[in-house]
């Protein structure tokens, strides 16, 4: 048996804690490659498919960017919750209470210039992602009720709402009997910002949203805070810091962003509300915020990342006749491999404990 | 007589850390060896090596002329090495008989030897003076029961070297001689005793002979009728300690008064309080003596605002509380050193800066209106903070885990006092510190009393509690005995105390 042991680095080293990731990467992807070879087909071609697919032109890089919209604020939702150990897995039901917010208040109940109708989508957007999340966060502080649990849980309920509504009462009309609501008005509409492509303001806004966070963070006492009553709640509330008041801020924070990725594809990406609005957005924001190691700066470039693995595998796939499944398979090989490396970033391996 | 037990350059390192470097030292048999040190210098790590929990990663251990295995407590039980942990290591919901039994067979197995075992059990208490109640639940037994109950199983399995940890810990004064005279008995039937303690007191009462151990070293080894305390102390802290002296300071208005204060248990280990009175003056150190879980917990945390009393009053410089929250209680100028200083007083994975700041997140200085941090404003007060308070650190940017617990201690009172409190409640203020730290800490909170405040101090350490106090009270079973003038009292009286007996001044 291999003997060896974990012990924890005085002080973590920048440059491993730079390089170990993008080992963490590359590595995964030689895993990856294992696995189309299998399938009989050459991975580095596989590979270059993929990168094209994603990279390629400018309209590849406008689908990838527009993709990677939604998954840096599911990620950035996830990393805020996360610092406090607040386990927000919601992101895709709050995801979804924002576009049913976009869709009730924008497709003709409110009508204001557009300067003014975008920043109220956002707003009634993450109100609703983070009133969402507001009485699960009340129960954990004051019942225990574990949020892990009830955040996930009401997701089904959101997604199962969405689907009455768009079959029933919210369906278009218009929309030749396809369950879909109705369109979003078009002063609130998110517009182009790279012509004739899909790349659209909600992109800026997420990055936007990233540095704020950011900054909320690192020069912020509220990101103070949060870091303090994340890391040891008992010794914060000795010190008289609000814990549980904390804890509401980081839910409202967090329920709002995963509430604005429904607020970017309902008024940005699509115009309107769909059954297939996220596959599944909520859920990558937590792989994004991991391979980040929810640092918010960090999760522009691994959610980008995640967004050009799964925009390119549909060009790699549909070139080389390999499934699109393998970029889900590339994507929990990173994200194993990344945790496995932040292990490394901040723990030494010690083998070995011979007598001599 | 034969050596017993031969310890030979043994060496145990953690990361940089080298816990045990190089001893070597022998015993005798019918030998009480005490193994003296400061927390840290090594000794726990030592008899982990000893009986089996750690390798080595140098070195021998040769006992009855053969070479224990390392890393396997079961063949060093098997050889006769017994070991009471400072911590117990019993299941509270199983009965004395059943905990004894417990590692020798299946608790699930058909036939259980009770009988056998009741049997030798008897025997045992019988010749080594050990009273216990075979169908006692353990979780009904005080801690020197508990005790007494580890060392029966220890001599159940034949144990010829018994290991002692700390074992005086949890223990009254009473308790504690109890306990020496075991040693003695078991002593005298042929039984060697490895004692480890950092008191030096108790180990010149009971061993023939002492190893001190340094970071890690051992740094000599003395005769205990040849040991002179002073010379001893000196090599436990390797070089002078400078301790601090009470002076006279002049008694003011009242800070605190605490009337007929009652609240319910807030968990099993620790009793409620029954109608407590307290009435703490400006530059008085008030000292509350008692066996831990009577009490100690919930009188702590209800005058720092962290518990709501069930009846009751308190006033806070005349003025009755009416809001019994932290916040509240830190407004008004209390400050609450926790017992746990790593788990309620300081962030590890935070820097020292950060820990600095903790209690100050209203402050202008720290913030500004709008909540940004001035992390300049932070750093220059943690300066000033670790300057002040000898808070010795790398770096501000360090995590605070890395700071020594002397360090940790002074940075946390630093913190609090910075704040400039009317009353200081500090809980175990010295616990598991070295001679040197003890010193500042206690320094410290004797100039807290100088500059005209109030200090309630709570700690298991008599000594520490006889020299700080103005008064002292004694907690048993929720209840506070009057307070007495510390001159009256002396370690037997509070022992007695402590055990519930009453005292009249």
């Amino acid at each position: 048996m291999a003997d060896f042991r974990l012990e924890q680095r005085d002080f973590i080293s920048r440059r491993l804690a730079f390089f170990a990731p993008m080992g963490a990467v590359i590595f995964s992807f030689l895993v990856a490659s294992v696995l189309i070879l299998l399938a009989g087909v050459s991975p580095l071609e596989s590979y270059y498919k993929l990168f094209i697919g994603a990279f390629g032109s400018k309209n590849a890089i406008a689908e990838t960017l527009a993709r990677a919209t939604p998954i840096i604020l599911t990620g950035l939702a996830a990393a805020i919750a996360f610092r406090a150990k607040f386990w927000n897995i919601g992101a895709e039901g709050q995801l979804y209470a924002g576009a049913l917010a976009v869709t009730f208040f924008g497709t003709g109940l409110i009508q204001l210039p557009n300067f003014l109708m975008i920043p109220f989508l956002f707003l009634v957007g993450a109100l609703a992602g983070g009133l969402l999340l507001l009485p699960l966060v009340l129960l954990r502080n004051y019942y225990k009720v574990d949020e892990v649990v009830t955040t996930l849980l009401t997701n089904f309920i959101v997604v199962l709402l969405v689907g009455y509504l768009l079959e029933g009462p919210w369906k278009d009309p218009m929309s030749l009997g396809w369950p879909q609501g109705a369109s979003v008005i078009d002063e609130g509409v998110l517009p182009q910002i790279l012509p004739r492509t899909r790349l659209h303001l909600g992109f800026i806004i997420s990055i936007f949203t990233a540095i704020t966070i950011w900054l909320i963070m690192s020069r912020t006492i509220l990101g103070y805070k949060i870091k303090a009553v994340g890391i040891n709640p008992s010794a914060s509330h000795h010190a008289g810091i609000p814990v549980i008041r904390t804890i509401i801020i980081v839910a409202l924070l967090s329920g709002g962003m995963a509430g604005m990725a429904g607020v970017t594809e309902t008024a940005g990406l699509k115009g309107y509300l769909t059954l297939d609005l996220s596959p599944g957005f909520g859920y990558a924001g937590i792989a994004v915020a991991m391979l980040a190691n929810l640092n918010p700066i960090g999760i522009i470039v691994s959610g980008t990342f995640l967004a050009s693995i799964y925009v390119g595998a549909d060009a790699m796939s549909r070139a080389m006749n390999v499934p699109t499944y393998l970029a889900d398979v590339i994507v929990a090989l990173t994200v194993l491999f990344v945790l496995l490396s932040i292990v490394i970033i901040q723990y030494r391996i010690v083998f070995g404990e011979k007598r001599s | 007589m034969t050596d017993l037990l031969e310890i030979k350059n043994i060496t145990k390192r953690f990361g940089n850390l080298t816990a045990n470097d190089n001893i070597s030292f022998s015993q005798k048999e019918g030998e009480v060896l005490a193994i003296l040190g400061e927390n840290g210098a090594g000794k726990t790590t030592l008899m982990n090596i000893l009986f089996g929990h750690y390798k080595a990663d140098y070195g021998e251990i040769i006992f009855k002329g053969s070479e224990l295995p390392s890393g396997k407590p079961e063949s060093a039980i098997a050889a006769g090495i017994g070991m009471v942990h400072q911590h117990f290591t019993l299941a509270d919901n199983l009965t004395v008989l059943e905990n004894i039994i417990i590692g020798e067979r299946s608790l699930f197995s058909p036939s259980l030897p009770q009988k056998s075992a009741r049997e030798k059990l008897r025997n045992l208490s019988d010749i080594f003076g050990l009273p216990i109640e075979p169908d006692t639940l353990v979780i009904n037994l005080s801690v020197s029961e508990k005790q007494r109950l580890e060392i029966l199983k220890t001599l159940y399995r034949d144990c010829t070297l018994l290991i002692l940890d700390e074992p005086t810990a949890a223990l009254t004064p009473q308790e504690t001689d109890s306990l020496f005279s075991t040693i003695k008995q078991m002593v005298s039937k042929g039984l060697s005793v490895i004692l480890i303690s950092h008191k030096l007191n108790e180990i010149l009462s009971v061993s023939d002979r002492i190893v001190v151990l340094r970071q890690g070293r051992s740094v000599g080894e003395v005769c205990t009728k040849n040991a002179d305390r002073k010379k001893l102390a000196e090599m436990i802290v390797g070089g002078t300690v400078d301790y601090p002296k009470k002076q006279a300071v002049k008694k003011g208005s009242e800070v605190i008064r605490l009337q007929n204060i009652s609240c319910d248990a807030i968990n099993d280990s620790s009793k409620g309080l029954n109608e407590i009175n307290i009435s703490l003056f400006e530059g008085e150190i008030l000292g509350i003596a008692g066996v831990t879980g009577n009490g100690q917990i919930p009188l702590a945390k209800m005058m720092a605002g962290h518990l709501k009393p069930k009846n009751g009053e308190m006033f806070f410089l005349g003025k009755k509380i009416t809001s019994y929250t932290p916040k509240q209680f830190m407004d008004l100028g209390v400050a609450y050193i926790p017992e746990d200083r790593n788990i309620d007083g300081l962030i590890g994975d935070m820097s020292v800066w950060e820990n600095s700041i903790m209690t100050e997140t209203n402050d202008l200085q720290v913030r500004s209106p709008l909540g940004w941090l001035n992390r300049d404003n932070c750093k220059n007060s943690a300066h000033l903070l670790c300057s002040t308070y000898d808070v010795r650190t790398q770096s501000l940017q360090q995590p605070a885990r890395l700071l020594s617990g002397g360090n940790v201690q002074k940075l946390l009172l630093g913190r609090w006092l910075s704040r400039r409190p009317k009353l200081l409640i500090a809980c175990q203020p010295t616990r598991g510190l070295d001679e040197g730290a003890i010193a500042s800490i206690q320094k410290i909170i004797l100039e807290v009393r100088k500059k005209g405040n109030a200090v309630l101090l709570i700690t298991e350490d008599l000594d520490e509690l006889l020299m700080l106090s103005d008064k002292i009270a004694v907690l048993f079973n929720g209840s506070l005995s009057n307070s007495f003038g510390a001159e009256k009292l002396n370690r037997s009286k509070i022992g007695l105390m402590m055990a519930g007996e009453s005292f009249d001044g």
